[in-house]
């Protein structure tokens, strides 16, 4: 297994076995406040937590957590921005005009102040910047959550890319038609446990919201 | 020298001046006029009080209790600081980076000035060495009181930022050198301004003070560019240090911002 959480606890959530590995993409869902999002964190070893995390067998706690992030990597579903133009934030080797038009941004706006970006410009460059890293392991919280159907469709492409290439992604997301199109394997988070569902109770249910979105 | 010696009815003649602008106050409603009269009173009776104290203090010339007085001045100046503080940390810690950074920063200027600049003796020589701890201490109070602030309520603003870095593999230093520059800036703002309006746009509060009291206008510029060399000195030693030490109550040994550090 690429990555294994072995009773990991944090705050409400836990203890909590899973394991992914290469090439993998799985889904988390789960009513806001669940600990989605401290799950991911505790994962990327940003909060303080019980219980381990191993990475091809290695302990979190066995290498320096900078190195540990470079290879299992949050991104959050607002990510922060800290220089002035996006550029700045990016190494200097960077091939914007690659990168950008794959997320459907110019690549002009490398050289954009950040304050002048939308959110959805902002959430994508984000999700650029971290890809760049080629982290073993990406946690995704709501990738998409700010961003128009094509843009959206963008997004899962370039990662299924990624995916395709041996990386594998913990996606946090509410959007059940995304999780269908995205992700091999299914969990819920409820009760601080991960609960497996499977594709067919998922598509049940993402049929049940399109009814009642009717 | 040849000191003027103040009388108090010149102390109240000074005094109208105050009562003057409390009066302007209360006629246009600014609501000024309570905070500065009380401010008034207060900066009198401390200062005359602490100069009745230091009367004493200089002809008893005792070590121990000059050491005292600078500690209590000290003292002081930490619970200035801890109250500046908009977002302190929780505990013990909210009072000691600052406590910590600014006796650190006056031990080592103090004991600099004394053993190599201020030939003083005995080195405890009270008219010298109150006056300067005092002076030091006022600048280290205003580096490590606004870099500290700024600092602390960076951690909070910026927090996405942070975060968004050492979730990228920054480490703690990478992730709050931003911040820690921004709140260094700050804390230098003070004694930068003081140093280029020094002589030009005004003349500093201690020379003034030698000078009304007689002393060679040239020796008292000597004595105000070695005490601004000083307050700069003191200042960024604060900063640095306070700076240097929230960094780590900030942050942990994994590299995480840890904000349930900070008071509620």
């Amino acid at each position: 297994m690429l990555l294994e959480l072995k009773g990991l606890r944090r705050l409400n959530i836990g203890p909590i076995d899973f394991a992914i590995d290469t090439a993998e993409c799985v889904s988390i869902s789960g009513r806001s406040g669940a600990g989605k999002s401290v799950l991911l964190r505790a994962i990327a070893d940003l909060d303080p937590h019980e219980g381990d995390v191993l990475l091809q067998g290695a302990h979190c706690s066995s290498m320096p957590a900078p190195q540990w992030r470079r290879q299992v990597t949050y991104v959050a579903a607002e990510s922060g921005w800290w220089e002035d133009t996006v550029r700045q934030h990016f190494l200097a080797d960077t091939d914007f005009a690659t990168l950008l038009p794959k997320v459907g941004i110019d690549p002009a706006a490398a050289d954009k102040p950040v304050h002048q970006l939308s959110t959805g410009e902002r959430q994508r460059l984000a999700l650029i910047r971290a890809l760049c890293l080629k982290s073993k392991v990406l946690l995704l919280d709501e990738p998409t959550s700010a961003l128009d159907p094509e843009s959206v469709h963008q997004v899962e492409t370039l990662l299924q890319e990624y995916i395709a290439e041996g990386m594998a992604i913990l996606m946090v997301t509410h959007d059940i038609e995304q999780a269908l199109r995205m992700a091999n394997r299914h969990v819920r988070l409820a009760g601080g446990q991960l609960t497996p569902i499977s594709t067919d109770e998922l598509q049940a249910e993402a049929q049940e919201e399109r009814g009642s979105n009717k | 020298m040849n000191a003027h010696l103040l009388t108090h009815t010149d102390l109240l003649f000074g005094f109208v001046l105050v009562l003057a602008n409390a009066g302007l106050s209360l006629m246009l409603n600014l609501g000024v006029g309570r905070s500065l009269f009380i401010a008034a009173l207060r900066a009198t009776a401390q200062l005359l009080l602490v100069g009745l104290i230091l009367k004493y203090v200089f002809a008893s010339s005792s070590p121990a209790l000059i050491l005292a007085v600078a500690l209590v001045m000290t003292m002081l100046a930490c619970y200035e600081i801890w109250s500046r503080q908009k977002k302190r940390f929780s505990g013990a810690w909210g009072v000691g980076i600052g406590a910590g950074a600014a006796s650190i920063s006056v031990v080592i200027i103090m004991t600099y000035t004394v053993l190599t600049i201020v030939d003083a003796d005995p080195w405890y020589s009270p008219q010298v060495f109150i006056p300067l701890v005092g002076i030091v201490l006022g600048s280290v109070m205003n580096g490590v009181g606004i870099s500290l602030n700024v600092f602390n309520t960076g951690l909070v603003r910026e927090r996405n930022a942070i975060e968004a870095q050492l979730a990228l593999g920054a480490t703690r230093r990478q992730a709050l050198k931003p911040l820690q520059r921004n709140a260094l800036r700050s804390g230098f703002i003070p004694i930068v301004n003081q140093m280029s309006a020094a002589g030009v746009i005004t003349i500093p509060g201690m020379m003034t003070g030698q000078i009304l009291a007689g002393m060679e206008p040239y020796e008292a510029a000597k004595y105000q560019t070695l005490v601004l060399f000083l307050l700069a000195g003191a200042a960024g030693f604060g900063a640095l240090a306070a700076t240097h030490f929230a960094i780590r109550r900030a942050t942990d040994e994994r590299d995480r911002l840890r904000l349930d550090r900070l008071a509620p």
